[in-house]
């Protein structure tokens, strides 16, 4: 009964052209787009931009908020705990510390964004020629080989002792430290790129490009290159963090910028001597921006990571 | 059986390279180990301590002197402390590092393996974010950050545990601890991602289907499946670990390998230099070695393949 009832009062025969089969109902959205859509929905990701922008924002502004300098020293006013005068205390040689937190996230983020994107540049080339070659008769296969020994042998010497010789033949300072990062930071952008090259080159599109006569700069560019654009992306955002640690850790053995200038690793470092003595602010400031920054890079890395894969569902 | 032939060939040649490579390099280094006394020592004193060392002679002949003793695993005198050989530096270290590696690789391992696992099964909810917060923030909080902090809490304002240095167990708790923090964050993100792809698989039906219990399936189907990715990770780090973190070890005081390593460097004291590179080489190479085996034993469809990478 009730069945029936239903099924007369529920169901009417749909009047012909009311709806259109094939319309197209959401706005077409292109990958760029739907993946920034996909970042903003991810509140850990935004969390994570925004403290970026926040960390650039006092690196550029900070130092000039306060009467002091980073090297201004004054002894009398030494080893104070942060008040209103010294937001974030000073140092044993009364160097203000908010300046030098501030002067020293400039000096962190130069050297990593700097180090990262040398990496990339060459990582791109070297993995990009490997991959495109391997695989192309017998010079391409040897051009690969050639090019991923001598990628085997960077990473296995000691980058300390790469590190070292560089400092003592060139003069110490922010760009040789630049430099001795991405001597041997590039390794493994280029491995990342050659694996996914010669993953991406497998596939049909690739294969119908070429059998159209496409030249291969313009395949590398309009075919290989974006497919790849997202993890290189991703990769940037942890290369970047991972060269601030690397600087820190060389501040930390005496061989990052050398004094008056300060990074967060050098002032580490010279807060490692007095933290059993109570000054918390000497190590906490630059500790939790290092921390902090490193938090912000890997959530956003993660939410990009997440957007840019293109297997995802649109939801 | 060729496998392991080709291979064991391969990492000869590895080794060779490593120790050329790093000879070469380290002569570039302008200043010898004696460059810091010339102000006080006579030149004459200087040249017969030069010669001692057999550092008079042309680079060529160091070179060669030096892979023969190498052949007969004898890595030469340290410079800087005078009695005492390579080799007997390294004796000494490496129990004290190779101890801390360990407690730290166990650490990192177990939780890190626990708390992706956790994180997996209980996908986007509460469990799951409560264990990603802990591990960004073992990745976010460097180890020169973290040590101070746990010297300054567990030792100095609760006292539970000695401040530094080297003795008993108790000593080894903290530096453990700040050196597997790092590590223990990675392989959970590892396993977590490795897991969510296993658990999506037909396979873990199949064994749901056929009435396998929550923790069989997750113990037999998924972490076997799971660890591969985990374990490729490992290769280097228990290589790091092993043969000790100069940083760790330089703010605990301990007596470890990381330290000779760094000070031989600046000190120009080559034997020692060479000595800790290949013998970190070996390790790392023997590792990658051992990780590719196992490989095999979790994984029977892979291959192993002597055409190496």
């Amino acid at each position: 009964m009730l069945e029936k009832a239903s099924h007369d009062s529920l169901f009417r025969p749909l009047e012909k052209g009311r709806l259109k089969k094939e319309e197209i109902r959401r706005p077409s959205v292109s990958q760029a787009k739907e993946s920034f859509r996909r970042v903003l929905k991810n509140k850990l990701a935004v969390t994570g931009a925004v403290i970026l922008l926040f960390i650039l924002f006092f690196a550029i502004f900070g130092p000039k908020m306060v009467p002091y300098s980073y090297s201004d020293q004054s002894l009398a006013s030494g080893n104070l705990a942060p008040d209103g005068k010294h937001w974030f205390g000073t140092d044993d040689l009364g160097r203000d510390m908010w300046a030098r937190t501030w002067y020293g996230a400039r000096i962190s983020l130069t050297i990593g964004v700097a180090a990262a994107l040398i990496d990339l540049v060459i990582g791109l080339l070297v993995g990009g020629i490997s991959g495109y070659m391997a695989g192309r008769g017998k010079l391409g296969d040897r051009i690969d080989n050639g090019l991923m020994r001598i990628v085997e042998i960077l990473y296995s010497i000691p980058y300390l002792l790469v590190v070292i010789l560089l400092l003592v033949v060139m003069k110490p300072g922010l760009w040789t430290i630049v430099i001795a990062l991405s001597i041997t930071g590039w390794v493994s952008m280029a491995r990342v790129v050659r694996g996914q090259i010669l993953q991406i080159k497998q596939q049909e599109f690739v294969a119908a490009a070429q059998k159209l006569g496409t030249p291969h700069g313009t395949i590398i560019l309009k075919h290989l290159f974006p497919n790849m654009l997202g993890i290189i992306i991703v990769n940037l955002t942890f290369t970047i963090p991972n060269a601030i640690f690397a600087e820190a850790f060389l501040s930390f053995i005496g061989l990052g910028v050398q004094a008056p200038i300060a990074s967060w690793g050098t002032m580490a470092n010279d807060a490692l001597g007095v933290i059993l003595s109570g000054q918390w602010w000497r190590l906490f400031f630059p500790g939790f921006l290092i921390s902090l920054t490193m938090f912000a890079f890997n959530v956003f890395g993660d939410g990009l990571q997440d957007a840019l894969d293109p297997h995802q569902v649109k939801d | 059986m060729k496998f392991i032939l080709k291979r064991l060939l391969t990492m000869l040649l590895t080794i060779w390279v490593i120790t050329t490579l790093t000879f070469v390099i380290m002569h570039t280094i302008p200043g010898d180990p004696f460059s810091s006394d010339s102000d006080v020592l006579p030149e004459e004193v200087l040249n017969n301590m030069r010669a001692k060392f057999n550092l008079d002679k042309p680079l060529p002949v160091q070179y060669v002197l030096y892979l023969k003793n190498l052949a007969s695993f004898d890595l030469g005198p340290s410079i800087e402390s005078e009695t005492r050989s390579v080799n007997t530096l390294i004796a000494e270290g490496l129990p004290v590092s190779a101890l801390l590696g360990f407690q730290a690789l166990v650490i990192a391992i177990v939780s890190g393996l626990l708390l992706g696992i956790i994180a997996s099964l209980f996908h986007n909810r509460t469990i799951d974010y409560a264990a990603m917060t802990i591990a960004i923030l073992g990745i976010s909080v460097p180890s020169f950050i973290l040590a101070p902090l746990l010297i300054k809490f567990f030792a100095v304002q609760w006292g539970m545990l000695p401040v530094a240095s080297w003795g008993t167990w108790k000593h080894t708790i903290l530096p453990s601890v700040a050196l597997a923090a790092g590590p223990l964050a990675i392989i959970a993100r590892f396993t977590r991602s490795s897991m969510l792809e296993v658990l999506k698989q037909n396979y873990m039906k199949t064994a749901d289907a056929k009435g396998l219990g929550a923790a069989g399936i997750v113990i037999k189907h998924g972490i076997r499946n799971a660890i591969i990715p985990v374990v490729s990770f490992m290769g280097p780090l228990v290589a790091h670990l092993l043969t000790g973190t100069f940083v760790i070890e330089k703010i605990f005081a301990i007596p470890g390998l990381g330290k000779y390593f760094v000070d031989s460097i600046f000190n120009r004291d080559y034997p020692v230099i060479l000595g800790t590179t290949i013998f970190f080489s070996v390790i790392l190479i023997v590792t990658l070695f051992l990780i590719d085996l196992s490989y095999r034993l979790i994984d029977p469809r892979i291959k192993l393949s002597s055409r190496g990478d």
